[in-house]
């Protein structure tokens, strides 16, 4: 037989029904929902009578609008209110919900795979771009809008043109101090928020390999904000030994049995692809965004471009506007960006090791006189092993807020919400105008670099802070 | 949804590129559970000031594009989250059809499901259109059927996957047509022992 990668392996397991002329109806194994995307999908299916067709393969929480206060209090109506609906539209269609008490909540990207909930071989997809999170255990996973999430509650599959595919290789190791979210900023930067549109990529190559599923995680996360459809990453014997135990994965001889069968999706020695791209880790420095999409991104000791290098008309515009929004001139230093607010959390980089990371560069200082940052674990089954572990004590040390999870000042849908004009240090995915909050302005890094810029007041080189002490 | 017909309106220009769902609808306007009144919001953070006073230099507050129902945008239009509430604004405000050179995967899907036409168009022809309906009113009209796009001296053609093109014209209600492959729905979760 042909060699095949993994997205065409995926694609035709799970086509239900082909016909010339026609996208293919795929089945679709796991649905994850959540409250912001899903009432008026549930209320079509009300008006029309139908009903959800696979309870036990959907599977619900809530993240977008929770507080992440202590209390767990929603101030906000509005918000009560579609909290509230997803609890009734789970309750009246029979959704298994991890609510705001459930020892489950989290951000959905991050409890999917937590739970086991997400397996290599499953097509997965949620009502939330950044679905493509699930691929990194090799899992077909893509976002879709709350028509189509009304669509698979009803019949469990969707209508997909197939996407080409695509290889992005990255060679060689990162260096010390440069993680998963330096990787995927770098090669976004590099590359454009557009290069992945129409295509399902997949990473490979000895960087992706040595990484763990947390990392890869962050990759697969960031794929959609280099417009890709999905990405994915071939299982190895990392993805095998990260879900094993977990609390809806197989035990026993049936694990086996499953691992065996996931090993098997990996991409054939041999196989082609549409397109293939590659980046050098080892040329990867530290990133930090300094525009409103997430290609417009230098290294630490870069500064803020010229409009005038860049090459087209609409570029020029393009960095002109961004760097008016973002109250920045060409030529300054990023390092001598001064930041209000950092944020450490979101579907990118809010689980343990993250965590863990940041927490390594916070030990012994201080959050900088002025500046406000949070820490939001992904999870509660993060939060608490944080807690068991001192993790958190060392954030509240050092003048950090410990918050509950939730997708918090990512979007800013609760009360986590960076104000007009103040400059946010982010470990999220968007930095879009006012994406934190209207006037906010983003600049996009890893945990480490986050928290480094914490404890400087400004943006700093991780490396020589962890260096030094 | 609508049966998509023909379409005759007028022209309003976004003159940027990477317009992302955020623009397009802010986050505080999500909290909503219904489909309907999100247009009030559309570009919320470029139409209005930080008091909610009228922006008079956007475009959309600009009183010869007051009825505008056609939209002509540049590369990557409706990029980022996928939010179906950004298609939903669009319509709510008015837009029936979106012409540009690119579009966002998810986006393009959602106006899809919502009966609105999206047009890729190759990008000299996009910066026609946007030119010549920054200059005076531009009104057009627009054929699903013969695939052209006509008015003031324009006469452009455009390419649509043919089942999205009837899907649009028929403005078929997708579950239905799905639920009439219910027996091979059936037949794969037996195949493949569907289980949770
Ligand atoms: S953390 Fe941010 S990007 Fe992730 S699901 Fe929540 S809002 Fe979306």
């Amino acid at each position: 037989m042909k060699p095949r990668t993994i997205a065409d392996k995926l694609w035709e397991n799970h086509v239900v029904h082909r016909e010339e002329g026609k996208p293919d109806l795929l089945y679709i194994d796991l649905h994850l929902v959540h409250e912001v995307t899903s009432p008026q999908a549930f209320e079509g299916l009300r008006m029309n009578h139908r009903s959800v067709r696979r309870p036990d393969c959907t599977f619900a929480t809530v993240d977008h609008d929770v507080p992440t206060t202590m209390n767990r209090e929603t101030k906000d109506p509005v918000s009560k209110i579609q909290i509230r609906t997803l609890e009734k539209n789970c309750k009246d269609f029979g959704v298994e919900l991890a609510d705001i008490y459930s020892p489950m909540q989290g951000i959905v990207h991050v409890i999917g795979p937590q739970l086991g909930l997400t397996q290599p071989g499953k097509t997965v997809v949620c009502g939330d771009s950044h679905t493509s999170t699930h691929g990194a255990f090799g899992a077909l996973a893509f976002g879709i809008g709350t028509s189509e999430v009304e669509h698979v509650l009803a019949t469990q599959t969707i209508w997909q043109k197939r996407p080409k595919t695509m290889q992005i290789k990255v060679n060689g190791k990162l260096g010390f101090g440069v993680g998963a979210k330096d990787l995927i900023l770098a090669l976004i930067a590099k590359f454009g928020i557009a290069v992945g549109t129409g295509h399902i990529v997949e990473y490979t190559g000895e960087a992706i390999r040595n990484m763990s599923m947390e990392e890869r995680m962050t990759v697969c996360n960031m794929s959609i904000e280099a417009g890709a459809r999905a990405g994915l990453i071939s299982p190895d014997q990392t993805t095998v030994d990260y879900l094993k135990g977990r609390r809806f994965v197989p035990k026993g001889e049936a694990f086996e049995k499953a691992a065996k069968a996931w090993l098997a999706l990996a991409t054939d020695e041999g196989a082609e692809y549409d397109r293939t791209i590659e980046i050098d880790a080892d040329e990867i420095e530290p990133q930090v965004t300094w525009g409103t999409n997430p290609s417009m991104g230098a290294s630490i000791g870069d500064v803020v471009p010229d409009p005038e290098s860049f090459d087209s008309e609409e570029k020029r515009q393009a960095i002109e506007r961004a760097e008016t929004y973002m109250d920045l001139k060409p030529g300054t230093p990023i390092r001598d960006i001064p930041i209000d607010v950092v944020f450490i959390g979101s579907c990118t980089n809010s689980r343990f090791s993250d965590l863990k990371q940041a927490a390594q560069v916070v030990r012994g200082h201080h959050v900088h006189k002025g500046v406000r940052a949070l820490i939001v674990p992904g999870s509660q089954q993060i939060k608490k092993q944080a807690e068991e572990e001192g993790v958190d004590k060392v954030f509240i040390d050092a003048g950090f807020e410990w918050r509950q999870p939730g997708c918090s000042m990512c979007l800013a849908m609760n009360d986590d919400v960076v104000p007009d004009g103040k400059r946010c240090a982010s470990t999220s995915n968007r930095n879009f105008e006012g994406r934190q909050g209207a006037g906010s302005r983003t600049h996009l890094v890893s945990p480490a670099m986050a928290a480094a810029a914490a404890i400087c007041g400004h943006f700093a080189d991780v490396r020589e802070i962890v260096k030094v002490h | 949804m609508e049966p998509f017909q023909t379409f005759e309106g007028l022209v309003c220009p976004i003159d940027r590129i990477n317009v992302d769902t955020d623009q397009i609808i802010p986050k505080q306007f999500l909290k909503r559970v219904e489909r309907h009144g999100f247009g009030q919001f559309l570009f919320y953070n470029w139409r209005f000031d930080s008091e909610g006073r009228e922006n008079p230099d956007f475009i959309l507050n600009q009183p010869k594009y007051a009825n505008a129902s056609i939209l002509v945008a540049r590369n990557n239009f409706g990029c980022g989250s996928s939010r179906e509430h950004a298609p939903w604004a669009l319509q709510d405000y008015g837009f029936k059809v979106i012409i540009a050179p690119s579009y966002a995967d998810i986006f393009y899907n959602n106006c899809q499901k919502n009966g609105i036409l999206t047009i890729s168009l190759d990008a000299d022809k996009v910066d026609r259109l946007i030119s010549a309906s920054q200059q005076k009113s531009l009104h057009l009209t627009i054929s699903l059927e013969r695939q052209t796009i006509i008015g003031n001296g324009i006469h452009d053609h455009f390419d649509i996957d043919p089942y999205r093109k009837e899907m649009l014209i028929k403005g078929m209600d997708d579950i239905a047509v799905t639920m009439g492959y219910e027996e091979e729905i059936t037949a794969y979760e037996q195949k493949h022992a569907i289980k949770s």
